[in-house]
C-alpha cells in the first residue's frame, strides 16, 4: 500500500465536506412555490441568469475526465491530443446560431429535453424515443468516467488500496463520494451542482493558473519544456509537438464532429434550458471561452508532466494519472490537496447534472409517453428523481464491475452516437422540411455505421472500438468515424424525404408555429405560453 | 395569416409598419463573425508548424490558444448584431401592430 498523503487528504475532505453541505443546502436556494414540478427539479425553476448559466455550463462541460484525459492524451501523443482546444474554439460560434431557438421553443412549449422538442416538432413519438435512448446511452458510460476521474485522484492521494487491497476497502471511497452526491441531487435537483459549481469553477481556475505560472519555473521556464518533449518524443516516438500531415483531417474532424456533438448531450441541454432568458444563452456562448482558454493551458500540463519525468521508465504507467502525479510531485502537499479537490468536485458535478438529464429523458420521453401518458407533473419528479438515483448506481457498477477500458471505449461511441441525434434537433430548429421517418431511416443509418467502423479498430489496449477515427470514403483520408457517419445520416435523410414527400407519405403534426423560435422572456408569446405543465 | 404577424417574421417582411427583412447587413455581419473562427481552427496546415515560437512555446501551441480570446471577441461581435437586429425587429413588429 502506497503512503497516505495526510496533508493532501485533509484539504481534499475539507473541500468535500463543505460542497456536502452546499448541495444539501441548495434546495432552499431560490426555492420556489411549486417544488413538484420537475421544471423545479429537473431545470432549476428555468430562473437562472447569465452568472449562474455560466458557472452551472462552465461545471458541466468540463469535467473531471477531461481534467484527467486531455492532458493524458497530450503526454501520451503530443499534437494530436490538443484537438480538444479546436473543437472548444469551433462549438460555442457554431451552437450560437441554433441555441437561442432550441431554448426559445422550450420556453414556450414547456419542453423538458431534446427529444420532447422532437416529439413537438414532428409529432413523432417513435422518433423521440430513439431520441431520448440515444442520449440516455451516451450519458451512462459518460457518467461511469466521472469515476474515473476521482479515482485517478483517489489513487495518487493513496487511500483506496491500490491493486492489492481487498474490493470493498478499495472502493469504499467512491462509495462514499456517490452516496452523497446521489442523496444531495435526489433532494435539491439541479440546484445543487448549479451552487457547487461555483466552487468547483472558483478551484480549477485557482488550481491551473497556479500550475502553469509556478510549475514552468520549477522545471526551467516553456522552452526548457518543449525542448525535452522534443527530445522525448524523439526517443519513444509515441507522438510529435505538431500533429504529422496525414492526421490533419483526423485533428480537423474531430474538432469539428465533438464540437456538434457537445449541445446534443443531454446534460449540455438541461444547463442551456435552465437558464431565463434568450439573451443568457447567448451571453453564454460570448463568456463561455474563458472555459476554453483554461482547458487549453491544462492541455500543457501533459508537456510539463514529461518534462518532469512523471512515468519515465514505467512502461506501464497509465497516462491518465500523469497529471494527478504531476501535481504531486511539483506542489507542496496542502495545494495537492486543493487541486485534487477541484478534481474531485469537478466530477461531482456534472455527474449530477448528467444524472438528472438522463432522468429527465426517461421520465419524459420513455415514462409519460409510453408508459403511463396521465403521469401528473408531481409524479414526473418522483420518478426523475428515482431515475437519478438508479442512473449513478448504474455507473457505479458499470465502473466497479467492468474494465475501465470498456468505460473509456463506451464514452468515446457515446460522442459518435450523439452527434446523429443531430439533422433531427438542429435541422427542425429551422425547418420543418425533413420527413419523421427519413430523419429517423438516417439517425439508424448513422448509428450502424458508426458503431460498426469503430469496432473494427484495434489499439494496443483494445481489441475493438480503440479508436475514433477510420479512412473517410471517397475522400481517402482519415477522419472522425462521429462525423462521417453524420453526413451519411444527413444524406439518408435528405433522400428518404425526398422519396416520402413524392409519394405524399403522412406526416405527424407540428405543434410550434415560427414565431416560437424566436420567443423571448416578457414576449406575448411566454406571457400567453401554456403553463409547461399544460402543454403535455 | 394577417392577424397574426408575428408568425412569419423570420421568413418575410413585415406587412406593415417599418419592413425589417429576413436578410439584414446585422444577420449576414454575425453570420460571417461566426464563421471566422470556425474556418481558421478547420484549416489545420495553416496553423501545423512550430515556427515561429513564441516564449519557448511552438507555433501550433500559442497561436491555438490565441483563437480562445480572438473566438470570444467575434462572438461578442456577432451578439452586438444580433442584439440590435432583434430590437429593430421588435419595434417594427410594435410599430406594425399599431
Amino acid at each position: 500500500m502506497k503512503d497516505v498523503n495526510v496533508p493532501a487528504l485533509v484539504v481534499f475532505v475539507l473541500f468535500f465536506a463543505l460542497v456536502t453541505v452546499m448541495g444539501f443546502l441548495a434546495s432552499r436556494w431560490r426555492r420556489a412555490d411549486d417544488a413538484a414540478h420537475l421544471d423545479e427539479w429537473g431545470l432549476g425553476g428555468r430562473s437562472f441568469g447569465t452568472w449562474v448559466t455560466w458557472f452551472l455550463l462552465g461545471g458541466d462541460l468540463y469535467t473531471a475526465y477531461t481534467f484527467v484525459a486531455v492532458p493524458a492524451a497530450v503526454y501520451a501523443t503530443g499534437a494530436a491530443g490538443f484537438f480538444a482546444v479546436p473543437y472548444t474554439i469551433i462549438a460555442y460560434p457554431l451552437v450560437f446560431l441554433f441555441l437561442p431557438r432550441l431554448w426559445s421553443v422550450s420556453r414556450v412549449h414547456g419542453y423538458v429535453t431534446p427529444a420532447d422538442f422532437v416529439r413537438g416538432r414532428y409529432g413523432s413519438r417513435p422518433l423521440s424515443l430513439v431520441i431520448a435512448l440515444t442520449g440516455i446511452l451516451a450519458t451512462m458510460p459518460y457518467i461511469a468516467l466521472q469515476l474515473v476521474g476521482i479515482q485517478a485522484v483517489l489513487d495518487v492521494l493513496g487511500v483506496g488500496g491500490g491493486e492489492n487491497a481487498n474490493w470493498f476497502v478499495k472502493d469504499l471511497p467512491l462509495f462514499i463520494a456517490f452516496g452523497v452526491l446521489a442523496a444531495y441531487t435526489y433532494s435539491s435537483g439541479l440546484r445543487a451542482p448549479a451552487l457547487i459549481a461555483f466552487v468547483k469553477d472558483a478551484l480549477v481556475y485557482i488550481v491551473i493558473i497556479v500550475a502553469v505560472i509556478y510549475i514552468p519555473i520549477r522545471l526551467g521556464g516553456y522552452g526548457h519544456i518543449f525542448d525535452s518533449v522534443a527530445e522525448h518524443f524523439k526517443q519513444t516516438k509515441a507522438g510529435s509537438l505538431t500533429v504529422p500531415d496525414n492526421k490533419q483531417w483526423t485533428y480537423a474532424t474531430l474538432g469539428l464532429g465533438s464540437a456538434m456533438a457537445l449541445f446534443m448531450y443531454p446534460h449540455s441541454v438541461t444547463g442551456v434550458l435552465a437558464s431565463k432568458s434568450r439573451n443568457t444563452v447567448r451571453r453564454n456562448m460570448a463568456i463561455m471561452p474563458a472555459y476554453s482558454l483554461m482547458l487549453g493551458l491544462l492541455a500543457l500540463l501533459g508537456f510539463m508532466a514529461i518534462a518532469a519525468g512523471v512515468g519515465k521508465g514505467d512502461k506501464g504507467f497509465n497516462a491518465q494519472l500523469s497529471v494527478p502525479q504531476l501535481f504531486a510531485n511539483m506542489f507542496p502537499d496542502w495545494f495537492t490537496g486543493v487541486a485534487f479537490a477541484a478534481i474531485g468536485i469537478g466530477a461531482l458535478v456534472p455527474a449530477a447534472i448528467m444524472s438528472i438529464a438522463a432522468a429527465n429523458l426517461f421520465t419524459r420521453n420513455v415514462y409519460k409517453d409510453w408508459l403511463k401518458p396521465a403521469a401528473t407533473p408531481a409524479d414526473e419528479t418522483r420518478v426523475a428523481k428515482a431515475v437519478s438515483l438508479l442512473v449513478k448506481v448504474g455507473a457505479l457498477v458499470f465502473v466497479l464491475g467492468m474494465d475501465k477500458q470498456a468505460a473509456i471505449n463506451l464514452q468515446l461511441l457515446g460522442g459518435l452516437w450523439i452527434l446523429q441525434t443531430f439533422v433531427a434537433i438542429v435541422g427542425g430548429l429551422f425547418t420543418r422540411w425533413f420527413h419523421h421517418w427519413a430523419l429517423f431511416a438516417g439517425w439508424a443509418a448513422g448509428m450502424v455505421y458508426g458503431t460498426w467502423e469503430a469496432y473494427g479498430i484495434a489499439s494496443p489496449k483494445t481489441k475493438h472500438f480503440g479508436g475514433n477515427a477510420a479512412e473517410i470514403p471517397g475522400i481517402g483520408e482519415i477522419g472522425y468515424i462521429g462525423l462521417t457517419a453524420f453526413v451519411l445520416n444527413l444524406v439518408v435523410a435528405v433522400v428518404l424525404t425526398l422519396v416520402l414527400r413524392a409519394f405524399n407519405a403522412p406526416d405527424g403534426p407540428d405543434e410550434t408555429k415560427p414565431s416560437d423560435y424566436s420567443a423571448d422572456a416578457g414576449d406575448d408569446e411566454l406571457e400567453n405560453a401554456p403553463e409547461p405543465v399544460a402543454a403535455h | 395569416m394577417p392577424s397574426d404577424p408575428d408568425a412569419f417574421e423570420d421568413v418575410m417582411p413585415e406587412p406593415a409598419g417599418a419592413p425589417v427583412p429576413a436578410v439584414t447587413p446585422e444577420r449576414v455581419l454575425a453570420g460571417l463573425a461566426l464563421l471566422v473562427p470556425i474556418v481558421a481552427m478547420l484549416w489545420v496546415s495553416s496553423y501545423d508548424k512550430t515556427e515561429p515560437a513564441a516564449g519557448g512555446m511552438p507555433f501550433f501551441y500559442w497561436y491555438q490558444l490565441l483563437w480562445v480570446p480572438a473566438s470570444a471577441i467575434f462572438t461578442v461581435a456577432a451578439y452586438l448584431l444580433i442584439n440590435r437586429d432583434e430590437k429593430a425587429r421588435k419595434a417594427a413588429r410594435k410599430g406594425g401592430a399599431r
